[in-house]
């Protein structure tokens, strides 16, 4: 996995809560056997009328936001379905932070395999960062994963916590199940173990 | 020894190591896995060289994009969907996992099929890339859905890395009213806590209410413990559980059936344990529901009416504006009065033989309405040939519903099963999100009962004024 370290870039708002896997990639969009290419399908059914063509309304298709690195999102953000055609489709377009108040756990999660840095910031910061966002394509946002801090246009600083284990495999781009692998003797004994303890399973 | 949850007792026994900073290497007895979320994850172990770990333990059954008209034994006519069905035969021979291939009569809704066929026992933790696998839940197993990343690391390692959620607990007291049912339980815990009321807590279900209900009531009840945000809910397993396992294909028998039985009757909630967070219920309380708008936390009496944006605060505001021009209503609107033209019964929340029961008693001798399409899946084959061989298939087809081959069906609509633009469902389903049962689609959530009450009147109807 790629390293993780810093990123300066556009931020967009979209303040909708709720807003579920079934919108950020609908269902017609998971017959695929890969995980690359579904940055054209994010947000398919807001940024897409129903006969084609693109809704300009929808704040990605606005030319401020169409090089969007960071999405500042409303309330749990990413509940539903476990589908990491999510978190695919997010990083495929170009977003390597999304910043809510509260994320679904399953997404949250997700995010991490795919080195997209999930972060939840208390309400009073979050209303800075939206503002922030809605200023448009000449106000970058920073956010730098080693400090843990976001920056915003305005210099404004905002510290946020992330899981010390996480932060460090994200900054690394450490592969998950290679580590683990490094731990087999403590599974092969914990199965040694259960297979006395639970023959049945 | 301080006094433990039934969360605490599972997650001790299964792991197998833990960090300094509390992340942990979950051991994992059961792995479910579907067409959908697992061809990205087997590529990874080809392209890794690696092998799944424990093949006995994973047990893989195609369901989410699979046709249900008769006419699939023919083949699947969808050019992706074929592939990523036919991947799923290969990947299930070349890894040497159990597997119930489409033509299979034991193929179905993976969270069916694994309780069904005895792979769900108390006690073990279950992970599945889907995030229904809370069903298993139900019969005291900590059960949640994974990432396709997680499918692959679970496929090499049979572990996950995790740290603890926290521990809630939701009573239903006393005794449920007629009409009411386990669905309308769970969608009245949603409309209680929000969705996101349970994210970062597993959910332990409790109370009378809950005993009282089978097994299969209970698995729509955990099913939906996703809905509200959190990773996995939990009924502890009693004896109505236990009767429910026994004998089943992959249980255990004899020596050790007794062996299991000296455990699983330790998995309980001790006296005194220390809940994060405490809902409680009255079971009385509960009427039938369904929901108005495109969460499924916007549920309501059936009695009530379409609420106004205005009275919600917040983030709600906007989304319950949004939801409600979506869902092509109007504030004030009674909700007895929203006429629909689909119905679908089925899902892994659902599609069980008890709710077909539950659906056809209430159409036993009426007719559909006029106009209108209604479908009932089958949440697997052997639930369709219970179905048959008790007369309700007959009673579905001869009140005007079709009858279908098992799946997911609409409840995701990746099949050929879905809304058009503008349609209105009542489904039997677990989301209502936007265009979740085809793009434009409205779609309401209910139980079976109510679900055939609709099909009846052509509109959401208290299934009450019926029985």
């Amino acid at each position: 996995m790629e390293k993780f370290d810093k990123v300066h870039g556009v931020a967009a708002p979209m303040p909708l809560i709720n807003i579920d896997t079934d919108m950020i990639i609908p269902k017609v969009h998971l017959k695929t056997i890969k995980r690359s290419g579904l940055g054209v399908v994010l947000f398919d059914e807001m940024r897409y009328h129903d006969h084609g063509g693109e809704n300009e309304d929808f704040v990605l298709n606005k030319p401020a936001y169409r090089q969007t690195e960071i999405l500042v999102a409303g309330d749990n953000f990413g509940c539903g379905s476990s589908r990491e055609h999510a978190p695919w489709a997010i990083k495929d377009f170009g977003i390597k932070v999304v910043i809510s108040t509260s994320f679904a756990d399953i997404f949250f999660n997700n995010c991490f395999k795919n080195g997209i840095l999930p972060i939840v910031v208390e309400e009073e910061h979050h209303a800075i960062l939206m503002d922030d966002a809605h200023k448009g394509e000449n106000a970058r946002m920073t956010v730098h994963l080693e400090d843990q801090q976001i920056t915003t246009s305005d210099g404004v600083v905002i510290e946020f916590d992330i899981d010390p284990h996480r932060k460090h495999c994200l900054l690394n781009g450490l592969d998950d199940i290679g580590q683990t692998m490094e731990k087999d003797h403590h599974i092969d004994k914990f199965e040694n173990h259960a297979s006395q303890a639970r023959p049945w399973v | 020894m301080s006094p433990k949850t039934l969360y605490d007792k599972i997650w001790d026994a299964h792991v197998a190591h833990e960090a300094d900073d509390g992340t942990c290497l979950l051991y994992i007895d059961r792995h479910l896995v579907h067409e959908v979320t697992s061809p990205q994850a087997f590529e990874g172990l080809r392209m890794a060289g690696r092998k799944v770990r424990a093949p006995e333990k994973t047990i893989a059954v195609p369901d989410h994009n699979v046709p249900t008209t008769p006419d699939r034994v023919n083949g699947i006519e969808n050019p992706e969907s074929r592939i990523q069905v036919e991947a799923l035969d290969k990947n299930a021979k070349d890894f040497g996992i159990h597997y119930y291939p489409v033509h299979d009569v034991r193929q179905g809704i993976v969270h069916i099929v694994g309780p069904e066929q005895g792979w769900t026992l108390p006690g073990m933790t279950v992970v599945c890339g889907d995030s229904h696998t809370a069903t298993h839940g139900a019969f005291g197993a900590l059960a949640h859905g994974i990432g396709t990343s997680e499918v692959e690391h679970v496929l090499a390692t049979q572990t996950l890395i995790q740290k603890k959620s926290k521990n809630m607990k939701v009573e239903i007291t006393g005794k449920l009213q007629p009409g009411v049912t386990a669905k309308d339980i769970t969608l009245a815990v949603i409309g209680e806590t929000g969705t996101a009321g349970g994210t970062g807590y597993v959910i332990e279900y409790c109370g009378e209410a809950i005993r009282d209900l089978s097994m299969e009531g209970r698995m729509t009840v955990c099913n939906m413990a996703i809905e509200g945000g959190a990773r996995a809910g939990l009924i502890a397993p009693d004896e109505t559980t236990f009767e429910y396992v026994k004998g089943r294909p992959h249980a255990p028998k004899g020596a050790q059936w007794e062996a299991a039985m000296d455990w699983w009757k330790t998995l309980y909630t001790d006296e005194g344990a220390h809940f994060d967070k405490v809902i409680t219920l009255r079971g009385e309380d509960i009427a039938p529901v369904v929901t108005w708008g495109t969460s499924p936390e916007d549920v309501l009496p059936i009695t009530a009416s379409v609420p106004n944006p205005e009275d919600f605060e917040g983030g709600k505001v906007d989304a319950a504006r949004r939801s409600i021009e979506y869902m092509g209503l109007e504030a004030g609107q009674k909700l007895s009065e929203v006429e629909i033209d689909t119905v679908f019964i089925g899902s892994c929340t659902n599609g069980r033989i008890e709710d077909l029961r539950a659906a056809a008693e209430i159409l036993k001798g009426k007719k559909v309405k006029d106009g209108m399409r209604a479908m009932v899946v089958p949440g697997s084959g052997l639930v369709r040939l219970q179905a048959e061989e008790e007369g309700l298939a007959d009673i579905f087809k001869e009140a005007g519903f079709e009858w279908r081959l098992a799946g997911c069906s609409m409840c995701l609509a990746m099949n050929p099963d879905q809304l058009q633009p503008g349609e209105r469902c009542a489904a039997t389903s677990n989301r209502n999100f936007e265009g979740r049962q085809g793009r434009g689609g409205r779609t309401h959530l209910l139980s079976p009962a109510m679900a055939a009450a609709a099909a009846i009147t052509g509109r959401l109807t208290d299934v009450r004024e019926l029985m």
